[in-house]
């Protein structure tokens, strides 16, 4: 708004720009002048944000440069888009993309309606012992910390003394090294994760569904719409902003899946499907200490998720008038 | 909630077949998953006290078989897992107490109308959800600061989240009425004092929700100590169990074949152990702060 304005005063008259400016700068020194002890204590914070948040982004440079431990990021010499180039060259490139967008989709697929019908259905029953149950239970696993969900998955499904493999032999099938198989690995990543989180994501769902006009509900009843009817004309419709948003948000996730657990998951069997982008970064980066090819790389990661991001929140607005800005 | 459910009993009109059919249907399925969520922990906590025979040969499904607190004793005599204890709460409680104190201080003048540059501050917080410099830039920074493997490390350099901030300014938005702050101001009273004393008194709220993610998001986290830290006696209780649970890292020598596979099998036990051990105190903790955490996703999804 402030930048319009000034254009528009620009070109009436420099005059104008000047009392303009002088005026906004006035008004910033009464509010310090005011407000100089809320500025205060704002301080920490905003440091913290540029130093772990802002600073790393200039650092962020050291994608184009070579970096040299001795002279630093500012004094290595610039090399253009070479990694970039590297990277996209790597035949490693196709593969970790793969992996990282099918992790993505394959989560988003099954992560995103399960929520919604888990709240849906919970609207559906009587508040009471068993629907506080049923809460409580689901939202518990969310607590669990990576190191521990991921260890439960390996004491599960651990190819002799696991319960899986001890229920298949059990019914007389052969055993299965489960997490051995590239191919188990992204359907046993989403489930667990569908186990670990849908009841915590179930939350803010039955939280709108709270919020929906009980006449609403009455209407329909009165109209004669089934159950069904009513979740389909009612419920849903009065989660869709919620719903929306969160959709936004997980697409300009899309390259972003989440190191923690996928590092813990991965052993050398299964690396063909469960190398993503955020654990490679780690591994050339800090283990390898290739530096600025692990920048380049976790670069183009940030790059690709920020232009998602506003791509579907432009045609989240365009189609629902529900966006995030 | 509570105030819509007697209107919806008014109405009783009686339900259709149909309906009923359906509503048996949710309630079986939600047992479903009810069983499917809750048979896990059970089992896992189970098999904890159960004899190493007994739960690889599967005669375990439900509860403890051949009762034993042998795992338990071996772990607590564990100097490993005691050291991750203590740095675990040293690290939840001086992480947790700085990353509210700069939550709060910077979320309440940012909610605060009049305060000039806030909208561009606001953005300055927001942006850093959307964009990130990336791991190693980062980790060039902390190295920079002298902060690597110091307890620091662990604390600082993910100190602040930009979606507490925002709930939070949500929450003092929508609490603390600018009427009130300018009566303060009439009254002669200064900002700092309102905000110690008629603030935060009236945030208990929004702190305890603040206290317990940061406090949760800290005890289980890892990976700021994986690429931070390479002294083991700073080791958090994650990384611990890590090295037990996953690289499987217990001690091991050249011994017969019999040994071994006892050895495997204590080992075995020993996870399901550490595994109950690892996740107890927020498992402790969970049922009476769970209505914190609900209230503070109510609060954040009013307005993201």
């Amino acid at each position: 708004m402030s930048i319009i304005r000034s254009q528009a005063a620009s070109q009436q008259s420099p005059e104008r720009e000047t009392r303009q400016y002088v005026s906004r700068r006035r008004i910033a020194l009464k509010s310090l002048r005011r407000y100089w002890q809320l500025y205060l204590i704002m301080l920490p914070a905003l440091l913290y944000f540029i130093i772990f948040k802002y600073i790393p982004m200039v650092n962020a440079v050291l994608a184009f440069k070579d970096y040299n431990m001795v002279l630093g990021i500012w004094a290595s010499p610039w090399v253009g888009f070479r990694y970039f180039t590297m990277f996209f060259n790597n035949p490693v490139f196709w593969t970790l993309i793969q992996n990282t967008l099918g992790l993505s989709l394959y989560s988003l697929l099954v992560g995103f309606p399960i929520p919604i019908l888990l709240a849906v259905f919970l609207n559906e029953i009587k508040d009471g012992l068993f629907k506080r149950s049923v809460q409580m239970v689901t939202y518990a696993p969310y607590f669990i910390s990576t190191v521990i969900m991921v260890s439960m998955i390996m004491l599960t499904l651990a190819p002799r003394l696991g319960v899986a493999n001890i229920a298949l032999s059990g019914i007389g099938q052969k055993q299965i090294n489960f997490l051995g198989i590239p191919e188990f690995f992204p359907s046993i990543y989403v489930w667990s994760g569908v186990w670990q989180f849908s009841g915590f994501s179930a939350i803010i769902y039955l939280a709108a569904l709270a919020g929906v006009d009980p006449q609403l509900y009455e209407a329909a009843k009165v109209d004669g719409a089934s159950r069904i009817q009513r979740i389909i004309n009612v419920d849903l419709p009065g989660i869709m902003p919620v719903a929306v948003i969160l959709l936004i948000l997980n697409v300009g996730n899309m390259l972003g899946v989440g190191f923690e657990k996928v590092y813990l998951m991965q052993n050398p069997l299964n690396l063909g499907t469960s190398e993503v982008i955020a654990t490679y970064v780690y591994k050339v980066g800090l283990l390898n200490s290739n530096f600025s090819f692990a920048t380049a790389v976790g670069l183009f990661n940030s790059v690709i998720n920020m232009t998602l991001l506003v791509i579907v929140n432009f045609f989240a607005k365009r189609v629902s008038e529900t966006s995030l800005w | 909630m509570v105030i819509e459910k007697p209107q919806k009993n008014t109405t009783h009109i009686r339900e259709s077949l149909g309906d009923r059919v359906f509503l048996t249907f949710v309630y079986v399925i939600l047992m479903v998953v009810l069983v499917l969520v809750l048979y896990p922990m059970v089992y896992v906590f189970s098999a904890s006290f159960s004899s190493p025979l007994a739960v690889t040969s599967g005669k375990v499904w439900l509860l403890p078989v051949d009762f034993t607190l042998h795992g338990y004793q071996v772990m607590l005599g564990d100097p490993q897992i005691i050291q991750g204890y203590a740095n675990s709460i040293y690290y939840t409680f001086f992480g947790t107490i700085i990353s509210v104190l700069m939550t709060v201080t910077v979320a309440y003048p940012l909610s605060r109308p009049k305060l000039y540059g806030r909208s561009f501050l606001m953005f300055l917080i927001t942006f850093t959800m959307i964009f990130s410099g990336g791991l190693i830039p980062t980790y060039l920074v902390v190295k920079d600061l002298g902060m690597l493997n110091t307890r620091w490390a662990l604390i600082l350099p993910g100190a602040v989240a930009a979606f507490f901030v925002i709930i939070a300014r949500t929450f003092f938005q929508l609490n603390i009425p600018e009427e009130l702050a300018e009566a303060a101001e009439l009254d002669g009273c200064s900002d700092l004092n309102f905000l110690l004393k008629v603030v935060i008194p009236l945030s208990g709220p929004i702190i305890a929700v603040l206290a317990l993610m940061y406090a949760v998001g800290q005890w289980n986290a890892y990976f700021d100590a994986l690429i931070y830290l390479k002294s083991l006696s700073l080791q958090p209780l994650q990384m611990v169990l890590r090295s037990i649970l996953i690289l499987n890292l217990s001690s091991s020598g050249s011994v017969d074949a019999a040994t071994l596979i006892k050895r495997r099998e204590l080992a075995d036990l020993l996870k399901y152990v550490v595994v109950v051990v690892g996740s107890l105190p927020v498992l402790i903790i969970y049922p009476f702060v769970q209505r914190y955490f609900v209230k503070g996703m109510l609060i954040g999804s009013i307005k993201g």
